[in-house]
């Protein structure tokens, strides 16, 4: 196969439906970095629905490859180590989906996404969920989900939070929130805004943050 | 003994008479030189495979690396081999001549048809040796833009090398950043690296210590330095294996022998190959040119052109890159890309890198695997996607 064959329409699997309200968070024909991109997947639906230049960064040498030779920019590199190479205000937005609980250092890689990029989308598995919190406190046990199945000991996810630490995280490193989403198992948005029922009741988070003036 | 009989005798006929297209530049276009004077009269000799679109938008400059030359994809003049880049460059290969105009041509200072050390010095009628000035990268593509300039083309499509052909696409992009609308180094660094420098200088020793290299002066004198110029090609051949491939596929073995026999012959096979390996060179290059090709490597820092920043290289470029190192390259190690990459993203450059697993060390660039096929045949896809050209079906 060679030549300039339009590209099958990237499907997305279905743990993976944060990526399409990602998507949705980014404004079009955008500058927008995604960091820990996969199989390209995400960048692919940004560069051919709303025309944005997306590029990325993922560890895995197979991800990067595939991504690479699907003709999209994509470097081999690392969230913890290689975000210090780029300069301020380079993208309008940079996208860390399912990512940051496998990062060595979430608060520095959080404080770089807000440097290089003018809005920082965060979406991640939140750990206050009633599923988890059950099996800790009954099972004692560490938790396993459909969408974390490792064991604690082979699990990449070293660094978990839940929604509340998350946004106390965001306080922290002065940031603000401009538009958030907790999702439910089935990927739909909670109807609810309450903080203690997403927290409960979310699967995932996934938050649009910017600096304070 | 003249000239011609010289270089025939010392089995370097492509030097004054290549088989491949030739431009020459007069003393209206001498060539500067980073060491100050400048080259005139210069030839440069070409090969091109495919066609140049009626846009001239389709051409890929190829750049070879230290010993390579200019016979990418056809059989070598000289040693009738195929082409160091066959599998790479051809009808339906990644490079794809049924869609790109692929121009590759001899580097100034080398010894297959452009003006380098074994060339004819029109002020005294020898050969030039050691009176040429020592070239830089810098200077090989400044050369090689003359090329561009006299093909008629303004922009070019890509342009693609590994190992010193990447150092020439690192300075195309630095030096000439509107003309090269996509770069693809590969197994290469943006600087020449001590231990770099150390290997290549044991290279030049080995050729200056043959009594016959004669000072640098051995075509008029009617001999060649094989010797020095084997045992260099035989030291630089290890830096471009592995440990792990050496072991593997030459191991402990002995040739020929069931016992070792206590001797100094070729006993163990990885001898045998490299003894091989030294001697096929010499059939093909000039000593005096493999001094100029490592000292150009030597002499190669970009960023120092930049105030020691790579970033500024770089800075504001828009040319697409596609970085590609290979993880048991321990001559231009993964972290030297890495080093390339951080400078384009630091530069704002749209870029792609791939790291390919292999055990096949620094000559990984000029073999078959199939990660790397695949991530050139991509990148090329996507950027001539972005630039408007057609698929290789609707040409012709």
């Amino acid at each position: 196969m060679h030549g300039a064959e339009p590209l099958p329409h990237p499907s997305l699997p279905s743990p993976r439906v944060d990526l399409l309200l990602v998507a949705d968070m980014v404004a079009a024909n955008s500058r927008v970095l995604d960091v820990g991109c996969g199989d390209g997947t995400l960048l692919r639906l940004l560069s051919e629905e709303k025309g944005v230049d997306a590029r990325g960064i993922e560890l895995s040498q197979r991800g990067v490859n595939d991504c690479v030779a699907k003709g999209l920019s994509v470097i081999q590199g690392d969230a913890d180590t290689d975000l210090a190479a780029y300069p301020d205000d380079a993208f309008d937005y940079v996208i860390l989906s399912q990512t940051i609980q496998a990062t060595r250092q979430p608060r520095k890689v959080l404080e770089n996404m807000l440097r290089i990029g003018r809005h920082a989308i965060v979406s991640f598995p939140n750990f206050g969920h009633w599923r988890i919190r059950l099996q800790v406190a009954i099972g004692g046990h560490m938790p396993r989900t459909r969408n974390l199945p490792a064991a604690w000991y082979e699990t990449p996810n070293i660094h978990f939070c839940t929604i509340r630490d998350f946004v106390a995280l965001v306080q922290e490193v002065d940031a603000r929130i401009e538009r958030c989403v907790a999702l439910d198992r089935f990927g739909t948005p909670l109807a609810s805004t309450a903080p203690w029922i997403w927290n409960m009741f979310g699967e995932q988070g996934v938050f649009r943050l910017t600096r304070k003036p | 003994m003249s000239y011609v009989t010289a270089i025939k005798a010392a089995g370097l006929r492509e030097v004054d008479a290549p088989h491949s297209e030739v431009v020459h530049f007069g003393p209206d276009r001498p060539l500067e030189l980073d060491a100050g004077s400048t080259l005139c009269p210069l030839t440069i000799a070409y090969q091109t495979y495919g066609a140049l679109n009626a846009d001239k938008s389709n051409a890929i400059l190829v750049c070879h690396a230290l010993t390579g030359d200019q016979h990418v994809a056809n059989d070598h003049p000289i040693t009738g081999k195929p082409g160091w880049w066959q599998t790479m460059v051809g009808p339906g290969k990644p490079i794809d001549t049924d869609r790109y105009f692929v121009i590759a041509s001899n580097v100034v200072g080398g010894c297959m048809g452009t003006t380098g050390p074994a060339s004819l010095n029109p002020a005294t009628g020898r050969p030039y040796g050691l009176d040429l000035p020592v070239v830089t990268i810098r200077d090989m593509v400044r050369a090689q833009a003359m090329l561009i300039d006299h093909l008629g083309i303004d922009t070019l499509f890509c342009v693609v090398g590994g190992s010193m052909g990447g150092m020439q696409v690192l300075q195309w992009a630095a030096s000439y950043p509107s003309r090269v609308f996509a770069a693809m180094p590969v197994a290469t660094a943006a600087k020449h690296s001590s231990q770099n420098i150390a290997f290549h200088e044991v290279g030049r020793q080995a050729v200056m210590a043959d009594p016959d290299w004669r000072k640098g002066r051995y075509l008029e004198e009617g001999v060649v330095p094989t010797k020095g110029l084997a045992v260099a090609r035989m030291a630089a051949h290890i830096t471009y294996l592995s440990d792990e491939a050496l072991q593997s596929k030459f191991g402990r073995k002995l040739q020929g022998l069931a016992a070792p026999a206590f001797s100094f012959d070729a006993e163990f096979q990885i001898e045998n190959y490299l003894r091989y390996q030294g001697m096929s060179f010499v059939d093909r290059f000039d000593a005096n040119s493999y001094l100029y090709m490592t000292r150009a490597c030597d002499y190669f820092d970009l960023a120092a052109d930049y105030g020691g920043s790579l970033a500024l290289a770089f800075k504001n470029t828009r040319t697409r890159f596609c970085v590609v190192s290979f993880n048991s390259d321990w001559l231009y190690p993964t972290a030297a890309s890495r080093a390339i990459v951080h400078a384009l993203n630091a530069g704002g450059a749209s870029v792609s890198f791939v790291d390919i697993e292999t055990d096949r060390g620094h000559d990984a660039f000029l073999l078959n695997i199939p990660e790397f096929f695949a991530t050139t045949r991509g990148f090329l896809d996507a950027a001539a996607r972005a630039r408007g050209l057609p698929p290789a079906a609707s040409i012709g």
